[in-house]
């Protein structure tokens, strides 16, 4: 590409001409309306391709993640298990959970904030499978879960994480993670849609994120809570994709909460994706 | 969903939309014949871009019902989909992607296969004149060339009507031809077009019909000519030499022309207004200027010109358009 050319060098060049405008417009046959999934893959390419474009936007998909897992090893680590290796192998699933899952939160603000601008309007007066816009976007998400759970991982491995269950069951607990991180997502994107601003989805989320993530047992084994606090975070899906992703990276793949797991994804995606899509139809 | 093919591109009955207490359409009624172009004029706040909006199948109204080409726009939305295009007030491509990356995009949701998406967007942006900014951010372009890669990403399947929400407000006067040629050749090519603008003189240039909208309602509608003469067709500027010679210049204008004359804030500056046809009016323009000439008062400009949207909306509602005009952007 020229760098010499500016964009009033340009404008003085361009003639609209009839000729070629008229070639353009000429139509050719339409192709068939894409499949569900074809539109949603090409929307999540524009979602690569907005990371391409604006790479700092992966800044809290790795910075973030590894602060916190330093932080919590070290300053929880040598209180709570004796020791910051002793309680890593305890306490990684649970950090990788905590982060992914509040990472899901910018799945809204970003939704908030593309919808403010016209693009959206184009989207949705295409003749495309309705839901593939938002479903694109968050596949687009779901790169970047996965990267910052490699990024927790290699901090955890480095820091000493040994887990039992080898390659396979780290890949496994990925695996869970992303598909639940998926179905979560979705109730961010209901309300990137219902709120107005950026700054309230971002306190609603807050709101949402600090009870569920901290009241469970991510970080402490609910035995040692009292009995009010162990009934809520035993319901918690959290605590239940907690249990899963640790029972597969420790080798011992625990069948119950694998189930809640599926369970729990299942009902977010098709609760809050349903309710997305009434307001995404509504706007 | 069968089609029509004598169905008008568009025709709305008493559209409603409100927002809280703004009534943005208050009863829309609008009949768009396919094949041309139709001008939705009207200040800023107008209801505009709403009316856009619910033919465009993205806000549902609250009251009434429109159809766009036979099809209604809330029950057989995706019929409607299929047939329209929109480029909207502010742009309605991804200002992060390239130029060339926002045309694969909606090619290939359009059904396109990918090297048959990436051809179709290269002659698209050789056909708009972006070909060298083909690799750059849309956030980097020019104001004319946003609009360009807009619109071209509305003619990448080339459709049966094309809205264009306000495309040259905010363009330089060369931008702005720019887009006017490329309306024309879309429409020539057999695409109905919905425009809206707040400038009188572009939905003259361009619309074979307009409606005047203010405050969600159509208060006027028909040709630009016929529109012109019911309010009349033009205003006569005159730029004295002399400030002192401005009270004669007035009596003399207002004997020829028959109409009243109005002295400007500039003290060397008057005003009229002509009424009938645009013939009319520049005859009894020139027997102005020879009488002024007669009576020995130095001329040193004089003009006949269109009414403005402001005189227009005087004419119309006895209000003034300009205060609403002021805070657009
Ligand atoms: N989403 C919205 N929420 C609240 N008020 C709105 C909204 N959209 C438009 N309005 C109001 O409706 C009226 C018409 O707006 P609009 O259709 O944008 O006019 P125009 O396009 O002619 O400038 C304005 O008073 C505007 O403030
Ligand atoms: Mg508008």
């Amino acid at each position: 590409m020229s760098t010499a050319a500016t964009s009033s060098d340009l404008q003085t060049v361009y003639v609209p001409s009839p000729e070629t405008l008229g070639a353009v417009l000429a139509p050719g046959a339409r192709p068939p309306r894409p499949s569900a999934w074809s539109s949603s893959v090409t929307f999540g390419w524009r979602a690569m391709l907005k990371i391409k474009h604006v790479p700092e936007q992966l800044f809290d998909v790795t910075a973030f993640p590894i602060i916190m897992t330093l932080m919590f090893t070290y300053l929880f680590g040598g209180a709570i298990a004796g020791s910051a290796s002793a309680y890593l192998q305890f306490f990684l699933p649970g950090i990788m959970v905590t982060s992914v899952v509040m990472i899901t939160m910018y799945t809204g603000i970003g939704l908030n904030t593309d919808i403010e601008k016209g693009v959206f309007d184009r989207f949705r007066t295409l003749p495309v499978w309705r839901p593939s816009a938002l479903v694109g976007m968050i596949f687009g998400d779901v790169l970047r879960y996965i990267l910052a759970a490699l990024v927790i991982l290699g901090v955890g491995l480095i820091l000493g994480f040994r887990p039992d269950g080898g390659v396979i069951g780290v890949l496994a607990g990925i695996g869970l993670l992303v598909v639940f991180s998926f179905a979560f997502s979705w109730v961010w994107t209901m309300f990137g849609l219902i709120l107005r601003s950026e700054k309230s989805v971002m306190g609603v989320s807050m709101l949402v994120l600090f009870p569920l993530t901290f009241l469970s047992n991510v970080f402490v084994e609910p035995s040692t809570m009292p009995g009010w606090l162990q009934a809520f975070v035993k319901v918690n899906p959290i605590t239940h994709l907690v249990d899963a992703i640790r029972s597969v990276m420790s080798g011992s793949p625990d069948a119950t909460s694998i189930m809640w797991t599926f369970l729990w994804s299942a009902g977010f995606v098709v609760v809050f994706g349903f309710l997305t899509m009434y307001r995404y139809n509504r706007r | 969903m069968s089609d029509h093919p004598s169905a008008p591109a568009i025709e709305a009955k008493g559209l409603v939309k409100t927002f809280g207490d703004t009534r943005a359409l208050d009863g829309i009624d609008l009949l768009v014949p396919a094949g041309s172009v139709y001008g939705l004029l009207g200040p800023n706040g107008a209801g505009k871009t709403t009316a856009v909006r619910v033919l465009a199948t993205l806000t549902r109204p609250d009251g009434g019902s429109a159809t766009v080409f036979g099809h209604d726009v809330v029950r057989e939305a995706s019929a409607v989909r299929a047939k329209v295009s929109m480029t909207g007030q502010y742009a309605s491509v991804d200002e992060d992607l390239t130029g060339v990356e926002n045309l694969i995009l909606i090619g290939r949701l359009l059904g396109h296969r990918k090297p048959a998406a990436k051809a179709r967007a290269d002659e698209l942006l050789a056909a708009f004149g972006l070909t060298e900014a083909a690799d750059r951010q849309v956030k980097k372009y020019s104001g004319g060339m946003r609009r360009r890669i807009d619109i071209a990403a509305s003619i990448l399947n080339t459709p049966e009507l094309l809205f264009l929400d306000e495309p040259t407000t905010g363009l330089d006067p060369r931008s702005r031809n720019q887009v006017w040629d490329i309306i024309r050749s879309v429409v020539a090519h057999g695409t109905t077009v919905l425009l809206t603008t707040q400038y009188l003189d572009e939905a003259d240039r361009l619309a074979s019909r307009i409606a005047v909208v203010d405050h969600g309602k159509v208060i006027a509608d028909g040709t630009p000519g016929e529109l012109k003469s019911s309010i009349g067709s033009g205003t006569v500027h005159v730029r004295l030499r002399d400030a002192a010679t401005r009270t004669k210049a007035q009596e003399v204008l207002a004997r020829a022309l028959g109409a009243a004359v109005e002295p400007d804030a500039d003290p060397v500056s008057l005003t009229a207004r002509v009424e009938g046809s645009d013939f009319e009016a520049s005859t009894q323009a020139a027997r102005a200027l020879s009488e002024l000439a007669a009576a020995g008062i130095v001329v040193d400009d004089f003009s006949l010109g269109q009414p403005s949207l402001d005189e227009v909306f005087l004419a119309l509602t006895d209000h003034p358009a300009s205060a609403e005009l002021e805070t657009a952007r």
